[in-house]
């Protein structure tokens, strides 16, 4: 499966509020970032959560993200960061 | 979840523990033994199995990431491997990963810090270093040490200058994160053994430095 | 979790017990014999009502999830672990009775 962004792509994380296990942060939802890394391709923990296969594997990214973009009043200079592990179906490019 | 189960007791033993309904402590102890039991008399485990897979974490400990930060202080060819596959390098030196996770190494600078966390639940690289403290799986933790990451430093006495970046990873998914420390100063000509012993748990997690 | 208000993170940690390092070691070794998945256990701690979640400790959380999602893949049955509880109850050493 290719990868649909590189390293350094501008995404934001969908927002939204699907039912069952999810293991996108609420914090994180409708923020942007940036593509620090590409994990490679896991089975989705969604699917895995009813015992189901969790296949096609889904491509894992980790995403970085200014702190001040993510918390109102975040206390620390600019450049602070958070990176979170996100599956490529909760992230879209940024436009 | 579990329904409690009521039963009637013959008679009082004055030696035995009266097990309490409302003790779930001693409820989910029991509930260890059943399972654990009943997969034994199902062959779907074995005592052994059960022991072997307790001592088998009881040997993992931040020995085992002191081991892979002593190394990269010392070996710069061996530090590029770390960063560039944590799991791989871990390995090379004896310690035993896990499949799925895989293991990613930062490393904390005079202009970076790192610090780790695990929001969702309290995913940890056990591999390297053991089965997590309390406070890391507490919800103090993982509430603040994404939004006021430099509070929570503070209150494990690390005090960042504004220069310093604070990176946080929160492990989501797949991967596990180690902090690979600065190597403290005054320890030019140590060998490799005397400085594992000086890397703590804490600053592989990124809440202390050494 | 994360974001949400909370006070100081309090230092503390404990010595696991054995009955809790059995507890991660079921964990492991059921998942890895593909009785469950992690995926299934952390979904099955989230479904704990709100105060199940403050009142159990972390074990505590995790044996139930696990023995949830066993009767849910109907490898035990509810029945087998009622039988199974009374049982231990009703052993002279309470509790702490459970074949090594």
């Amino acid at each position: 499966m290719t990868p649909r962004f590189s390293v350094g792509a501008p995404v934001v994380v969908s927002r939204g509020n699907p039912p069952g296990h999810v293991r996108t942060p609420y914090y994180i939802r409708g923020k942007s970032g940036v593509v620090e890394r590409v994990c490679g391709e896991f089975r989705n923990p969604e699917e895995l959560a009813y015992g189901r296969s969790g296949e096609p594997k889904q491509v894992l990214y980790r995403v970085r993200f200014p702190q001040k973009h993510v918390w109102p009043g975040y206390q620390g200079p600019d450049g602070d960061t958070i990176d979170v592990e996100l599956y490529e179906h909760w992230l879209e490019p940024l436009q | 979840m579990m329904d409690n189960i009521t039963h009637t007791h013959d008679g009082p033993d004055p030696h035995a523990p009266r097990p309490d309904h409302d003790d779930t402590v001693t409820h989910h102890r029991m509930l260890e033994i059943a399972v654990r039991e009943l997969l034994v008399e199902k062959g779907i485990l074995t005592a052994d199995e059960i022991r072997e897979a307790v001592e088998r974490m009881d040997k993992r400990g931040p020995h085992l990431g002191a081991r892979a930060v002593a190394r990269a202080w010392v070996d710069p060819a061996f530090k590029a491997r770390l960063l560039k596959d944590g799991s791989a390098a871990c390995e090379e030196i004896g310690i035993q990963m896990d499949q799925p996770t895989q293991l990613i190494v930062v490393e904390n600078t005079p202009t970076e810090h790192n610090l780790v966390v695990c929001t969702l639940c309290s995913c940890y690289p056990r591999m390297v270093l053991g089965i997590p403290p309390d406070w890391y799986k507490s919800r103090a933790y993982r509430s603040r040490a994404v939004s006021e990451p430099r509070a929570v430093l503070a209150e494990f006495g690390t005090h960042l200058p504004d220069y310093t970046t604070v990176r946080v990873h929160d492990s989501t998914a797949d991967m596990r994160y180690l902090v690979l420390p600065m190597r403290p100063a005054g320890t030019e000509g140590f060998d490799e053994q005397r400085l594992a012993a000086l890397v703590t748990r804490d600053a592989m997690v990124g809440v202390t430095t050494l | 979790m994360g974001g949400l208000q909370a006070g100081p993170v309090e230092r503390v940690e404990h010595d696991y017990q054995l009955w809790e390092k059995r507890v991660d070691a079921l964990m492991v070794l059921l998942s890895r014999k593909k009785r469950f998945t992690v995926d299934e256990l952390r979904k099955g701690i989230e479904a704990l009502p709100g105060d199940a979640y403050d009142r159990l400790t972390y074990y505590e959380r995790w044996i139930s999830s696990i023995a949830s999602a066993l009767v849910h893949r109907g490898t035990i049955s509810i029945e087998e672990l009622r039988t199974k509880l009374a049982d231990i109850e009703t052993r002279p050493d309470g509790p702490k009775a459970g074949k090594p």
